[in-house]
């Protein structure tokens, strides 16, 4: 019990919560928090160019390291950038504990300068959020929003704090042991349930694996015990694409990614399985296709955290509510303890093999070196280049996210960073930035597309403060293609604004910012493009002219059922009914 | 093209919340945002040191949309319980209304003699209005609201549902 000023307790708290990095932008509003930061002795704080971007930096510092990433931001204009991140961090379940300040509580309500309701704009894209009215409150409430943002489904936490509350002095004071009074998420899974679920798998003839974020969101452990487990059962194991990592690429019980860019073994799969063992997934849009068609034949068995989880989208069979990693060990000592042996899959394993052998990850190209690259082959190239070096890959959003999910491949968790429920354009550089600051001596590599990348390439003033050896690898096909991919799928090829028309030059935008840049043409130029890249210290720049018109398969059109996958271009329609235009 | 919509059946959900700036918002902003009914919603502090409120939501869906509005709710950081009064067996509902009658002579006179048999009380009265209060289930207030249109009806006001398990089992 310490008498200090409010932003002396907000640091105070921070140091005593474990906090080494925030990531943030000043502002007239928490010009307080800043005065006690300046030259503070542990905290690291990293310097933004746009709040936008220290959001998800953030994401990126607490997907590759497990810890919530830390934001500080102004009020008003300050918060509502960094809206789109806390939005990001709630869909795809990230622990974030973001503080704005905010005008003087006597300024509030009032349309003071810089005057936003945090709170209210807030409310329904955070896993929970606090206006501090009173110093006092500042250490309990701290200690809680970590709390909060960690425990149970993880997720964004924001704490708007008045100036006069950091200005005041108050007694700051830490929780003796967070035993919230409400907010009480069930990690142990139930016996009974774990029980029905162990027999459910043992009777199953063609089980399957479906894992999601919620499995790397668990822990390394969590992944160590879903391979346990897998090599147990000897099923087939699919990950959605925010899973990636959980179980190794290189293992031949993994089928690749599942849903609308998925593997077609892993939709086949999924389609004529009897059991899907569901494990963190929530059974998202882009991975069911259309519901009624999704898996007709299958019990299916859901563990997650989140009750609302359950029977959100496709009714289930057995829920199992509690943290995966702990259900992952429960469900492996139950088959243990009744002394299940795996079952003879070989006839599953048979039709698996021949959807398999479809090799629908393949892709037409010419080989010769004055070829133009496809994209595919850019990222394959890339992965090759780096195998060994255990990069962290980030991703913006579109054709080149798909592509990295199909022909980058993972071995552990926590490398692959991405966003994947709410799709942000310009989350993959500042994402690399963060996972860069956790991780200074690692390769740390975002595989852009032009169009995203210029969402939040100011970064690269950031990047250059820091002396971060950032790597940006940009699949440039001068197109938004994902949605000019869209376009000729669906509206006959009118190319409705998906033109990436006045691009910069990326190799002088390098040397603006003290990067190197570098520029690969043909296919001749890749591997010692790409090599040049690994080589040279420092942030690189590297802009790699691929196909302009290639297009991202195998695909589920929306609307459709997993066994009506596209494959191949000439699979292509061009135009689309109304109740299929509709979806998104 | 045609948007679907499903019909369902009708619920009363008791949440107890903290009783905190903006909880109310948060969950009438849960409902509008996953476009889930409200047909009635009442709030207040029930506890002696003002820490709870009680919410009653009187909302209606299919079985499947109920129980995922009861999870969005209890999954919310400041919900200590949610309860589908439907679930546990019997409730009492009840709601208040005062509705505001104006007229003379003969409408005035069927008015007083249609409030008794509703068992609605007089709580104001002038040359030429009166204003009843009646209690009951939100049927009862309907019935009587519509009699009162034929007899000079000018304003309601009415308190929404609040409603509680019968027995001696708390929530």
């Amino acid at each position: 019990m310490t008498e200090m000023s409010g932003a002396d307790m907000v640091v105070q708290a921070l140091v005593d919560l474990g906090v080494d990095t925030v990531f943030g932008y000043p502002g007239g509003a928490v010009l307080p928090i800043y005065d006690t930061l300046f030259k503070h002795p542990t905290i690291k704080h990293i310097l933004v160019r746009h709040e936008q971007a220290a959001t998800h930096a953030a994401e990126g510092y607490a997907r590759s390291t497990g810890k919530p990433g830390v934001v500080l931001v102004t009020s008003g204009p300050g918060a509502t950038n960094a809206v789109t991140g806390i939005t990001d961090a709630l869909l795809d379940s990230i622990p974030m504990v973001v503080l704005t300040g905010q005008v003087p509580t006597t300024l509030i309500g009032t349309d003071a300068f810089q005057e936003c309701d945090t709170v209210g704009i807030t409310r329904h894209c955070t896993k929970h959020n606090y206006l501090v009215m009173d110093p006092d409150r500042l250490g309990p409430i701290l200690h809680e929003a970590f709390y909060i943002a960690t425990h149970g489904r993880p997720g964004p936490v924001v704490i708007d704090i008045p100036k006069n509350v950091q200005v005041a002095t108050g007694t700051y004071s830490i929780p003796n042991r967070i035993d919230h009074k409400s907010y009480r998420p069930q990690v142990d899974p139930d016996a009974d349930a774990i029980a029905a679920a162990v027999a459910m798998i043992a009777a199953s003839e063609r089980p399957i694996f479906y894992t999601g974020g919620g499995v790397i969101n668990a822990g390394p452990d969590a992944s160590a015990a879903l391979r346990q487990l897998v090599a147990l059962t000897g099923a087939p194991v699919t990950s959605t694409l925010m899973g990636l990592g959980a179980f190794p690429a290189d293992d031949d019980k993994w089928l690749g990614m599942l849903g609308m860019h998925g593997t077609y073994e892993a939709n086949m799969a999924m389609n004529r399985a009897d059991l899907i063992i569901a494990v963190g997934a929530r059974f998202d849009d882009r991975v069911t296709g259309r519901l009624d068609a999704f898996s007709p034949n299958s019990k299916k068995i859901h563990i997650d955290i989140d009750r609302s989880s359950i029977n959100k989208i496709v009714p289930v069979d057995l829920a199992v509510v509690g943290d995966a990693g702990r259900a992952l060990d429960a469900l492996i000592a139950a088959w243990a303890d009744k002394g299940h042996k795996a079952r003879d899959l070989g006839e599953w394993w048979r039709r698996i093999d021949g959807w398999r052998a479809t090799r629908c990850l393949d892709f037409p190209e010419k080989k010769e070196d004055g070829a133009e690259i496809m994209p595919q082959r850019a990222v394959k190239a890339l992965f090759d280049a780096t195998r060994g070096m255990d990069p962290i890959i980030t991703t913006e959003v579109g054709q080149h996210q798909m592509w990295a999910a199909q022909h980058f491949h993972f071995d552990s968790p926590n490398r692959w960073l991405t966003s994947g429920g709410l799709g942000t354009m310009g989350y993959g550089f500042p994402a690399a930035v963060g996972a860069q600051i956790a991780h200074p001596d690692r390769l740390v590599i975002c595989i852009a597309g032009e169009a995203s990348l210029q969402m939040n390439i100011q970064e690269m003033g950031t990047v250059a403060q820091y002396r971060l050896p950032v790597k940006i690898f940009i699949l440039n096909n001068q197109w938004m293609g994902m949605v000019r991919q869209w376009q000729e799928l669906t509206y006959e090829s009118r190319y409705s604004n998906s033109y990436s028309d006045s691009l910069p030059d990326f190799v002088k935008l390098a040397d603006a910012y003290g990067w190197t840049g570098l520029r690969i043409d043909t296919l001749g130029e890749l591997a010692d493009g790409i090599q040049t890249m690994i080589n040279t210290p420092g942030p690189v720049i590297v802009d790699c002219r691929v196909a302009q018109l290639a297009n991202c398969f195998p695909m589920i059109p929306s609307g459709a059922a997993h066994t009506d996958m596209i494959l191949q271009p000439n699979d292509i329609v061009g135009t689309m009914d109304d109740e299929a235009k509709a979806l998104v | 093209m045609k948007i679907r919509t499903e019909a369902g059946e009708r619920h009363v959900l008791a949440v107890t919340v903290d009783n905190e700036a903006g909880i109310l918002a948060k969950i009438t902003g849960l409902f509008s945002a996953r476009g889930y009914n409200i047909e009635s919603l009442t709030v207040a502090d029930i506890s002696a040191d003002h820490a709870l409120s009680r919410i009653t939501i009187v909302t209606s869906g299919p079985p499947a949309v109920i129980d995922q509005i009861i999870a969005q709710l209890d999954r919310l950081v400041p919900v200590h319980s949610v309860t589908d009064l439907a679930d546990g067996g019997a409730h009492v509902e009840r709601e208040i209304a005062l509705v505001k009658v104006a007229g003379s002579g003969d409408k005035r006179i069927e008015a007083l003699r249609m409030a008794d048999v509703f068992r609605a009380k007089v709580v104001d009265t002038t040359l030429s209005s009166f204003i009843f209060e009646i209690t009951g289930t939100s049927d009862k207030v309907d019935r009587f609201i519509a009699l009162m249109r034929e007899c000079g009806l000018v304003e309601v006001g009415r308190t929404g549902v609040v409603a509680i398990a019968r027995g001696s089992e708390a929530l």
